[in-house]
């Protein structure tokens, strides 16, 4: 197996509030394999985004990286000086944000500001940039490109500015991109269009994505990893087939049965399956697993200490749990609750 | 036999003035609800979707009259709405509620929650002592999963999903019969979605409610609608039991829009119908259906010129769409939807 193009190894991203350290991205490691895309799903505040801003060196104060490694390409990004790792940003790694609406310049034409991306990295002259900012737009499928390019962003749609970022991330061909939520803002028609552009564009560059989302449907589509990040743990790792067809944590299962499946079959009105309870206070966390007092499947064990993310079977060796009974997760839409198995239940 | 109809709506339509610059003769509009007519049956969900701009969250507050409309008419238990004026209309109003999308803005922060679930209370004079009120909220609260230690806290010590259950809370402080739910579970986690879709459900249940479920969100409206309409630019396009909806879409938009909506399980791949281009603006709408420049099925001559009505294709099916070409086969009968 080639080495990984990114090797995230004990990432620990901490925030200090008044009231005590909140370490938003704890002990977070994976790896990122040349051209393939890793899905990063969790609920919000479970520290995805941070994962991704730590990758990028632009974490914002109070916030700091206090331990980890971030190796992209054999070097750890956490060694470079600020002037180096400027000369990765946006070069070889470059971030999509959730937002298309505040993440452009408002009084700059999309044009400007991709040709200033370009040529912050690259020397090209006004006039080849400008080249290239206008094939990026109808690479990314904006009509009439020519004239856009001299548009200023309100006068674009959420979903093309949203393929304008796109562009502006993909101009200087980088090998890795982290998309963070890069559809959520937008509707369905149009998430469609911008994830089958990615795809398609991912392919043709041989990039790696990191996709960062909150929809299982978005990453069992789109990612052949997937992490599942809950209260800043990664909680399990697996190829995405895998990790939809026989999930090894109570957490990941508890989400993909909340979400409503088609009706077909099913008796109109039955009830969703929940995750009770909520999201625990990340400055005071409890001593054993994070998730155990949501659990249907927590024995008093769970809550003495907290399990490793290991390997649940030999086979596959991907597919990493941070459970105790990781083995005993029933599968999804089984009827019975995970709790009617528990032993001594 | 099908419920009583509750609330109905005929031609409903609002259109808001722009200027189109400082010298501009020609006062333009965006037609943001354009003609639209739907009934709630009592103790029934429908279920309305589209996408962002389509109107649906207007045409929710048209209904409820919290806009008036340009033209058109809102029926309420036999009682046409428009005409009331305030005065006339507040009875009415204990009736009809509404719950918002965010809990974050739609709470008064400088508000207790036994403040904001009771105003209603106090306002329309539903409890006689102090204590009384009390006990009415502390119940109303456990309707709706909270504890009564909630009662002297305020909304920022809630989190999200605990926000959206006091919003639900002070909606059923008055015992109305109708809810508006305009995209109520949007802006919580996945998790805590479906806590609230299992309220919502619950509540129906137990109290004989009647909501009009908006939602840009398929899946959720699958999930909780008897019936369903999807809107375009203004105008419903397809309407139909939800079963109906879903296995044998009519309308293209339709078959698009659920085309579109990722699955999660990764062993199956979509057939998936992308459409060009984004909503074109409701302040010109294309001529003809709406929907044309972006109809992978559009008729040059035919869809871009004349505007198809809403209409059953079989009567009594109740199953309506605005469209030249459905998908129906050769005998007129609607075609299946194919997913894989």
């Amino acid at each position: 197996m080639p080495a990984p193009l990114l090797r995230v190894q004990g990432l620990v991203t901490s925030f200090r509030t008044d009231m005590g350290i909140l370490r938003a991205v704890d002990g977070v490691s994976f790896e990122v394999p040349e051209g393939t895309t890793v899905g990063l799903v969790g609920e919000s505040g479970c520290g995805k985004s941070m994962t991704a801003l730590s990758v990028m060196r632009l974490v914002p104060p109070p916030g700091v990286i206090e331990v980890g490694r971030l190796e992209f390409r054999g070097r750890d990004l956490l060694k470079l000086s600020e002037r180096e790792m400027r000369a990765i940003r946006g070069n070889d790694i470059s971030m999509v944000f959730q937002e298309p609406m505040t993440s452009l310049n408002p009084v700059y034409t999309v044009g400007a500001q991709i040709v200033e991306a370009i040529r912050l990295h690259q020397s090209r002259s006004r006039g080849e940039a400008r080249d290239r900012a206008v094939e990026m737009l109808g690479l990314v499928g904006i009509h009439s490109p020519e004239a856009n390019v001299d548009a200023y962003p309100h006068q674009l749609s959420g979903g093309m500015r949203q393929r304008v970022m796109i562009a502006m991330a993909l101009a200087c061909e980088p090998k890795l991109l982290l998309a963070d939520e890069p559809t959520t803002a937008l509707d369905v028609t149009i998430q469609a269009q911008i994830l089958e552009l990615l795809g398609r564009l991912q392919q043709q560059l041989r990039m790696s994505v990191v996709l960062i989302t909150h929809d299982l449907g978005v990453v069992a589509e789109h990612a052949e990893h997937v992490l599942v990040m809950y209260a800043g743990r990664v909680v399990e790792s697996a190829p995405v087939r895998e990790l939809f067809a026989r999930p090894r944590h109570p957490y990941t299962r508890g989400l993909l049965e909340s979400v409503p499946r088609a009706r077909r079959g099913l008796a109109p009105g039955t009830k969703l399956t929940t995750i009770e309870g909520m999201v625990p206070d990340l400055r005071h966390l409890p001593p054993g697993c994070r998730f155990a007092d949501r659990c249907p499947m927590a024995v008093p064990e769970c809550s003495a200490r907290e399990p490793d993310l290991a390997p649940v079977e030999s086979d596959p060796p991907t597919h990493l749990s941070r459970c105790i009974r990781a083995k005993e997760v029933p599968p999804p839409g089984t009827p019975a609750g995970p709790r009617a198995e528990a032993p001594g239940a | 036999m099908p419920n009583p109809t509750l609330i109905q709506t005929d031609r409903l339509g609002k259109y808001f003035p722009v200027k189109a610059g400082l010298f501009a003769r020609e006062a333009k509009f965006v037609r943001a609800v354009d003609g639209v007519s739907l009934r709630v049956r009592r103790g029934e969900t429908l279920g309305l979707v589209g996408e962002s701009g389509c109107g649906k969250s207007t045409f929710g507050r048209l209904i409820l009259r919290l806009l008036d409309p340009t033209f058109g008419r809102v029926v309420y238990d036999g009682r046409d709405l428009v005409p009331l004026n305030q005065a006339r209309m507040r009875p009415l109003r204990r009736k009809m509620q509404i719950i918002f999308q965010d809990p974050y803005s739609s709470l008064n922060p400088r508000m207790t929650v036994r403040d904001i679930v009771g105003e209603a209370i106090r306002i329309h004079k539903l409890a006689r002592t102090r204590p009384d009120e009390e006990r009415m909220i502390v119940d109303l609260l456990g309707k709706v999963g909270l504890r009564a230690d909630a009662l002297d806290r305020y909304p920022h010590e809630f989190s999200g999903g605990q926000r959206q259950r006091i919003g639900i809370a002070r909606a059923l402080a008055v015992q109305p019969e109708f809810i508006v739910c305009d995209e109520p579970i949007s802006a919580l986690d996945v998790s805590i979605q479906a806590q609230i879709v299992n309220l919502l459900m619950d509540l129906q249940r137990e109290l004989g409610l009647s909501y009009l479920f908006i939602s840009h969100d398929l899946k959720i409206i699958e999930h909780v609608s008897h019936r369903v309409a999807v809107m375009y630019l203004g105008k419903i396009v397809e309407q139909a039991r939800a079963a109906d909806l879903y296995e044998t879409p009519l309308h293209p938009y339709t078959r698009a829009l659920l085309s579109a909506v990722p699955v999660p399980d990764p062993a199956r791949r979509r057939l998936r119908v992308l459409l060009e281009g984004d909503v074109p603006s409701p302040i010109d709408p294309p001529s003809g259906c709406s929907f044309h420049p972006r109809c992978p099925r559009a008729e040059k001559g035919k869809c871009d010129v004349e505007t198809p009505v809403l209409k059953e294709l079989e009567e009594g099916s109740g199953h309506k769409v605005a469209c030249w070409h459905p998908h129906v086969d050769e005998a007129g009968v609607p075609s299946l939807r194919k997913i894989e």
